[in-house]
């Protein structure tokens, strides 16, 4: 991998701990623009933690998160999202009582001048998602966990990240919305440019990455292109 | 009917007091789960800065603007009072957030503070304190900026609050010698505000006697809620408050300033205090203790509510008021003059302002026994830190 480029993210020697117990071991990391990077490891190795970490909501030890050659480990999560980074948690969190609409609303928040600036909802979001645009009205806890994670990342796209976190996008998920979600995310990188750092289970949706890390233990014990993971490695890292 | 009609008039007067005072508390205990026991000293606030803003108009140039100087206070009480909330939220509650017992003493502590504050505050005093303050936030600029990173810092900041408190009190003392200063601003006696003459008075409808300033407060409250509810539904700062109180954490995540947004909240509830504190002076005498009167009901009335909902205070509100004055005025024994002796006395025991308040938080107290999230729940799944 050429580091001569800007990395939109570089992690390097990162530690996080949860109180006293050491979660995230010297963690070196980077995602390059318009790269999609999968984060692969069995259950309670740090990968959700790497991106908490990312996006704020964790502070780390020691050690430096970059965006775009930007120091951002200081930074609260909203300066960071403002910076450009979009983020797609676990469970969507998507905001209960607001409206679809609203939901996608707030996505234009971390665009400069936020909300105050900015009231127009890209209609590519719609493209994206279709069943977005029919419950425009709806409550969003009252869509499915598939529709949700569709609505969380629509979200997370209005404000034209350049580095979208997306952490188990197809986690108990029916598999026809996971093949849509699948390919919805190819196609965002393919037609924006922005890089995606990826934690995921399904085999399939790693395939489509084109680099991983696999992480063991909070730390990273091996890398490279997805093209060259081999069975071994899949078998070590994936199965859950 | 004109019993009931009246019933219904005096209830909603003492309701709408009610669904005032507690409004800015729906807001502030209601959204931001902050059990603010200050709120009423806000309200007194909002109180004496109307006695102000009538002082400074009575006599003088601007005595043509007497007539409407209660419509002046509105929004000068609103800032004062969402002011002092501001620098309260900055200060003291938004290093306690998510620990509300220490909120509670705390913001106790502070209602005591400023009730003593209004009693013996001076010209002498408010200099010294200004210079108190001044000193105590200058200080760091003036010394070398690698002084803060020593181990020793705290030590530092110990020293120059002790000096800022010292220099304070000097300033204070020295100036109290002087007669002019040392006079108290407001003393502990209470205050009487004179509402203008389209206040006073009342309007007859029939057997119906309505006072306008009861009125006056039934609009200034139907105003303030379709204002909150106007913020909190079409505004962009009022969605924003939405999703941080439904989900914090994300709402950072996605670019919300969360701490603005609580800083905002915080400032919207005082003022609504504030502006609830103008209304008051319409009753009738206000001292420093004002607060004390109306905290207590402003909790039960957003609990009884049911908590984070808007509508839930505004019917608990009038319902309290409602069934207060039915009580209090012991108007039963008028619909049903022939009652047994028992239950007759049962309702004269009762027909007094003060034992109407036992009878209705006890029964607000049994209420909440069987539903316990109030009138108004929230439905579906809460998200609730």
């Amino acid at each position: 991998m050429t580091t001569s480029q800007t990395a939109t993210l570089q992690i390097s020697g990162l530690n996080v701990f949860y109180g006293e117990s050491h979660i995230l071991r010297d963690v070196d990391l980077s995602v390059q623009p318009g790269q999609m990077v999968c984060l692969i490891g069995r259950n309670g190795v740090g990968k959700t933690t790497l991106l908490k970490t990312v996006i704020g909501l964790l502070r780390q030890r020691s050690g430096s998160v970059q965006l775009l050659e930007q120091e951002v480990s200081s930074l609260p999560p909203h300066r960071r999202a403002r910076g450009g980074i979009g983020y797609v948690p676990q469970g969507r969190e998507i905001i209960p009582q607001l409206s679809v609409r609203e939901n996608l609303l707030l996505g234009l928040e971390a665009l400069p001048g936020g909300l105050g600036r900015n009231r127009h909802i890209d209609p590519v979001v719609f493209e994206l998602f279709p069943i977005l645009e029919t419950f425009l009205a709806r409550r969003g806890g009252d869509l499915s966990g598939g529709q949700q994670q569709q609505l969380a990342i629509a979200r997370a796209l209005l404000g034209k990240p350049k580095l979208l976190l997306l952490d188990e996008p197809t986690e108990g998920i029916q598999p026809s919305v996971v093949l849509d979600i699948e390919r919805a995310v190819r196609r965002i990188i393919d037609t924006t440019g922005i890089s995606v750092l990826l934690v995921e289970q399904h085999l399939h949706f790693v395939r489509q990455a084109d680099w991983y890390y696999a992480m063991q233990k909070g730390g990273v014990v091996a890398s490279g292109p997805t093209g060259e993971l081999s069975k071994a490695v899949v078998d070590r890292f994936l199965s859950v | 009917m004109d019993l009931f009609f009246d019933t219904l008039f005096n209830g909603m007067a003492i309701g709408s007091v009610l669904v005032l005072a507690a409004l800015g508390l729906a807001v502030v205990f209601g959204l931001m789960g902050v059990i603010n026991m200050a709120h009423g000293e806000l309200m007194m606030i909002g109180a004496y800065t109307t006695f102000v803003v009538q002082n400074l108009v009575k006599n003088g140039p601007l005595e043509f603007l007497f007539p409407i100087y209660i419509l002046v206070a509105i929004p000068i009480a609103f800032l004062v009072s969402g002011l002092v909330g501001l620098l309260l939220e900055k200060t003291v509650i938004r290093r306690l957030y998510g620990r509300p017992l220490e909120t509670l003493l705390a913001t106790w502590g502070v209602s005591l503070i400023l009730q003593q504050f209004v009693r013996s505050v001076s010209t002498a005093f408010a200099l010294g304190l200004v210079l108190a303050v001044a000193v105590g936030l200058l200080v760091p600029r003036l010394l070398p900026a690698r002084w803060g990173r020593q181990r020793w810092a705290p030590l530092l900041d110990l020293g120059r609050w002790l000096l800022a408190a010292l220099l304070g009190i000097g300033l204070a003392s020295l100036l109290g010698g002087v007669r002019v200063l040392d006079q108290p601003w407001f003393s502990a006696r209470n205050i009487d505000v004179t509402a203008p003459r389209w206040l006073r008075g009342s309007i007859d409808l029939g057997a119906l006697n309505m006072p306008v300033a009861r009125l006056f407060i039934l609009a200034l409250t139907a105003l303030a809620l379709l204002a909150v509810v106007w913020f909190l539904q079409k505004s962009v700062w009022g969605m924003r408050i939405r999703a941080v109180t439904q989900n914090r954490a994300m709402s950072d995540c996605l670019g919300i300033p969360t701490e603005r947004v609580d800083a905002l909240t915080f400032l919207v509830g005082s003022g609504l205090a504030g502006v609830a504190g103008v209304a008051v002076t319409l009753l009738g005498s206000v001292g420093p203790n004002l607060g004390g009167n109306y905290i207590v009901d402003c909790f039960m009335v957003v609990v009884l509510g049911g908590v984070g909902k808007l509508l839930g205070t505004v019917v608990a509100a009038l319902g309290i008021g409602i069934l207060s004055y039915v009580i209090g005025s012991g108007s039963l024994l008028l619909v049903w003059p022939a009652m047994p002796s028992a239950l007759n006395a049962l309702v004269s025991f009762f027909a007094t302002t003060s034992m109407a308040k036992v009878l209705v938080f006890a029964l607000i107290v049994l209420f909440l026994q069987f539903r316990p999230a109030g009138l108004f729940p929230q439905k579906g799944r809460m998200v609730e830190a």
